[in-house]
């Protein structure tokens, strides 16, 4: 590990100060960046530990919630109101990870892991994400875990987490603040597609601090949840992941829908497709399958991975199948 | 500041580079902790931090200034052994018992989840305020814990006969 200063930051106007300077770096848990800097793919020549810093659940006026940065994943997953208004959030923390990680790790920090592509941890690969523009070694290699959507001819990586897939779907608003003060991003455009640069990976500006991140009144999403597929069944990144919610009309039509994905792009992909589709369907397993069918047009297979097409759309099918009951 | 260790105090290290594993085995003597892969990805470095179980292979010192962290060193009492530490002996819960300590304040960690009401993914109900320790609850529960020698059967024997039996007390 190369050295570096470590700091408490008291506020978040001092951790912005000391996240000004060049080569410092917000720490949260640091079960994915502690270990990358001893990988030497980070090298950070400062932390500034921002754990102290708004980590409390908060009703909002609108009957949304306000989840502080900080906030370690068991405490959300955890709480009252999440786990009784927002199913597919503690469901999809409570797939993720270890016990022991999810006490650790943030909600910001969760949000801002990076990639578990093996060929991004891999120094002797070639990696866009660590190097721009040495090219890529998983796009010829063993690709079995990558992308099957967004990817670029520079970058097949996926994001890991679980969390933030139920974060799309509940279509969440992060909360930031930065040397030119406070502003907001919808959730789905936090993080981008890794075009030709893969190295950059979110919107934030450099030294900008997660606050928070706010989930809106969903009241639909009572009848909600995530599913996981993934090669052992605990402990393992996700090869595919649906999180779902669907409100049903009194005829018993779809009125909304929300459907995101995991493991299958270098963002947590929103189905916005999908989702149009479902409305005023009456549920059955031909429309969720058509449904699934929108979710993954366009969808391009590496030499590996091909299967993870027709698993999203199976998982898409049985999740709004088990949310409306119809047998599938 | 310190760091609260078993009950003592300790300097941060100066270094903020080293970890609260290797503060622990190779500064301060307490190697019953162990070093597996040193990555996040098999448990055996399980520490209870203020009581809640973290990895300690990725857990700078620095960070836990302040707060207090039991080891498998700190778990007897009196030179009695710690009741899961004796129910592992029981019921086989390891072979070669490298993973064993993590295993074991895991455990603990996990216990102290349950009774504030901590789901997991396998809890049919998110509502329920207590969840039910099943063998699927124990397994799910402990799968950040990795036993090479395959003492899975024996060490969920020894947690369920501690703490399953609580649970229904």
């Amino acid at each position: 590990m190369t050295p570096f200063t470590f700091a408490r930051a008291g506020d978040t106007a001092e951790a912005l100060r000391q996240g000004e300077r060049a080569g410092t770096k917000y720490l949260g848990g640091g079960t994915n960046l502690v270990d990358l800097m001893r990988e030497q793919i980070e090298a950070p020549t400062a932390l500034v530990d921002v754990t102290g810093l708004s980590s409390g659940i908060e009703e909002t006026g609108g009957g949304g919630l306000l989840i502080g940065a900080a906030t370690r994943n068991t405490a959300v997953a955890e709480h009252r109101l999440i786990r009784t208004r927002y199913p597919l959030l503690a469901r999809a923390i409570l797939a993720g990870a270890s016990g022991q990680i999810r006490n650790m790790a943030t909600v910001a920090g969760n949000m801002l892991q990076r990639t578990r592509c093996a060929y991004f941890y891999d120094e002797a690969a070639r990696c866009n994400k660590r190097a721009p523009g040495v090219g890529c070694d998983a796009i010829d290699g063993f690709n079995r875990m990558h992308a099957i959507l967004g990817a670029s001819p520079a970058c097949v990586a996926t994001h890991p987490s679980d969390m933030c897939v139920a974060l799309a779907a509940i279509g969440a608003t992060v909360h930031l603040q930065g040397a030119g003060g406070a502003r907001t991003l919808p959730f789905t455009d936090l993080h981008r597609l890794p075009e030709g640069r893969p190295d950059i990976e979110t919107l934030l500006e450099p030294g900008e601090l997660i606050t928070g991140v706010e989930l809106p009144a969903l009241p639909f999403a009572v009848r909600s949840t995530y599913r996981k597929v993934r090669d052992r069944s605990s402990y393992a990144f996700a090869l595919v992941s649906v999180a779902a919610a669907v409100d049903l009309a009194e005829d018993g039509t779809v009125r909304e829908a929300r459907l995101a994905l995991g493991g299958v792009a270098h963002k947590p992909w929103r189905a916005f497709r999908a989702e149009a589709a479902l409305i005023g369907a009456q549920p059955s397993e031909n429309a969720f399958r058509a449904a699934a069918e929108a979710a993954l047009e366009g969808a391009a297979p590496l030499a590996d991975n091909a299967f993870k097409i027709e698993l999203a759309k199976r998982t898409i099918t049985a999740v709004l199948a088990e949310l409306t009951g119809v047998s599938a | 500041m310190a760091i609260t260790i078993n009950g003592t105090a300790y300097s941060p290290p100066q270094d903020a580079r080293v970890s609260l594993l290797d503060l622990l085995r190779e500064r301060l003597g307490l190697s019953g902790t162990k070093k597996g892969c040193d990555q996040g990805a098999c448990g055996a470095c399980t520490v209870l931090v203020d009581g809640e179980r973290i990895l300690s292979c990725l857990t700078l010192a620095v960070q836990v200034d302040g707060r207090a962290v039991t080891t498998i060193e700190g778990l007897s009492e009196d030179g009695a052994l710690h009741p899961l530490q004796q129910a592992f002996i029981v019921h086989d819960g390891f072979q070669c018992g490298y993973c064993t300590p993590g295993q074991i304040c895991s455990a603990i960690g996990m216990a102290a989840e349950v009774r504030r009401g901590v789901p997991s993914v396998v809890t049919a109900d998110l509502g329920a305020d207590a969840p039910v320790l099943s063998d699927d609850e124990l397994r799910e529960r402990m799968s950040g814990n990795l036993c090479r020698c395959g003492a899975y059967n024996g060490i969920i024997d020894a947690i369920r006969e501690t703490y399953a039996t609580e649970a229904a007390e």
